[in-house]
């Protein structure tokens, strides 16, 4: 039995974002956002009765998650698999939802990395395996990724930028965008390196941030404020978790997390009308176009130049500026979640892709190791 | 195999028995006698197979660079940091030494050697094949 269409999103909302302020905690986010996307969907906190999180900060983030917004769930899924976390809590969530265990999720997520002084990531025991070698985490791994395509592919370092001036345009479009000022390839390229081929323009922001979805019975939806966006497929993978057990470095496990959410979802890569690719590195989109099908293995460099993927491009993506000029709070796939959410609601304004009816996000965790892929769709796809 | 990696066949930690040939200038890997894969980082259960019965090998000590990248801080130099793919199969995370971080090349051949870190630990690198 499929779960197409069995479930939609019919709240969404980000805390504030950027740089907060001192004092301000994960929690105080996630109670702002929560309140917001409630309004958003025009139901009320005690309709919730699912309730999924991750976090780097809480160890137990539904507990934590639980107490400060005053939710007793009767299901809790609390799956951590980094950055793609939230997209397979959304497919999580549908079969719960289908299965009866719950009939509101709310999933939630943020982050006050910035505000308190600078980027936060996981905190796993060092790995005598890689670790004596100071790697930098996780830029150093992504990097290796990227040497692995250059070199079997020839992608260049101007590609690699195309992806950053592309998020960047559509990110001034963005008035909640965090970068906005103009950028070039020329750059990209002089900015100061991190990890050779990456320097700090190829690399995300490290921002506050957070948001909430609500996400219930495509029954329940049809009678809530919004247009119901309905999960048409999702598909998720991993194949390891430390880079030297990542098999092709030039091949991510998207390619199964994606075929496993098209073949569900009916529809293929040519029905997208938006693509949110977490962008976590400027890499990132181009394994990811390649993996997802919009292009042949090797040939993401060449499909992004020109502005392919920009405003006016022939492929949205990132519409809201990416994790690399918008927002990237630590963990960016709640948000990727978000921005296509209202793309298909139509409420984008000058960044709105016109007619978009279905969307893909594509949720990344880890060094390039777990993927998730969601097919979004309007009830005119259904 | 040899002496060394016979008395140790279960009796100890795998990151024990990886670092006790270290200790005697060896890199050690294992083999699963089921289905012959080359197993690293080394484990309990072969990842391939599911098989329990690993064996520990000594490696040749001979790979080629997978993927590189220089690693920049201020004040200091850039460290390279690679993947290296060895000739029985297996690949890990090392060093180059004996270069500029920015002139590792994937390709290369590569040979493994033993280094002390910072708290004496034995840190396994690789040199450039000739050098």
């Amino acid at each position: 039995m499929s779960i197409r269409g069995k479930s939609a999103i019919v709240g969404a909302a980000e805390s504030d974002l950027g740089n907060v302020g001192p004092g301000f905690t994960p929690l105080d986010l996630i109670g702002q956002a929560t309140e917001r996307a409630l309004a958003d969907a025009g139901l009320e906190k005690k309709d919730v009765d699912g309730l999924f999180s991750a976090s780097v900060y809480y160890q137990m983030p539904t507990l934590s998650a639980g107490e400060y917004l005053g939710i007793r769930p009767r299901y809790s899924d609390a799956t951590m698999m980094g950055g793609s976390s939230f997209v397979s809590h959304l497919l999580h969530a549908t079969a719960a939802i289908e299965a009866r265990l719950c009939e509101v999720a709310l999933i939630t997520y943020a982050s006050t990395q910035l505000s308190e002084g600078g980027f936060r990531g996981v905190s796993d025991p060092p790995n005598p395996y890689e670790t004596p070698y100071g790697p930098r985490y996780p830029v150093s791994m992504y990097a290796l990724a990227a040497s692995r395509h250059m070199h079997e592919y020839g992608t260049t370092r101007e590609q690699l930028a195309e992806v950053a001036v592309a998020a960047r345009e559509w990110a001034k479009l963005n008035p909640k965008a965090f970068m906005r000022d103009d950028l070039t390839v020329e750059d990209v390229l002089a900015s100061w390196m991190v990890s050779s081929p990456l320097s700090i323009l190829d690399c995300c922001l490290v921002t506050d941030g957070g948001g909430a979805l609500l996400v219930t019975s495509a029954e329940r939806a049809k009678d809530l404020r919004k247009p119901p966006i309905y999960l048409l497929g999702a598909g998720e993978a991993h194949w390891h978790r430390n880079i030297s057990q990542m098999p092709d470095l030039t091949v991510t496990a998207a390619a199964d997390s994606g075929r496993r959410a098209y073949e569900m979802a009916g529809v293929g890569p040519e029905d997208v009308d938006v693509a949110m690719l977490y962008d976590a590195f400027t890499i990132n989109p181009i394994l990811f176009l390649e993996d997802l099908e919009f292009c042949e293995k090797g040939v993401g460099g060449t499909f992004v130049e020109g502005g392919r993927i920009a405003p006016g491009g022939e492929l949205p993506v990132n519409t809201n500026g990416g994790g690399l000029s918008y927002n990237h709070p630590g963990m960016y796939g709640l948000l990727l979640l978000i921005e296509a959410v209202r793309q298909l609601r139509g409420e984008c304004g000058e960044r709105q892709v016109e007619g978009a009816v279905v969307a893909l996000a594509n949720g990344n965790g880890g060094v390039l190791s777990s993927q998730v892929t969601a097919l979004l769709g309007t009830e005119s796809v259904l | 195999m040899g002496e060394l990696s016979d008395e140790m066949a279960s009796a100890e930690a795998p990151s024990l028995t990886y670092r006790r040939h270290l200790e005697n200038g060896k890199l050690g890997y294992q083999r699963c006698t089921n289905c012959s894969a080359a197993v690293f980082y080394p484990r309990t259960l072969c990842p391939v197979c599911g098989s329990g019965a690993l064996e520990w090998r000594e490696s040749a000590g001979w790979g080629t660079i997978y993927a590189t990248t220089a690693v920049h801080s201020r004040n200091r130099d850039p460290r390279n940091v690679v993947l290296v793919d060895l000739d029985e199969g297996f690949r890990m995370m090392c060093r180059v030494e004996s270069v500029a971080a920015e002139e590792v090349e994937i390709g290369t051949r590569v040979r493994f050697g033993v280094r002390r870190g910072e708290e004496d630990e034995p840190v396994a690198v690789f040199v450039r094949e000739g050098s």
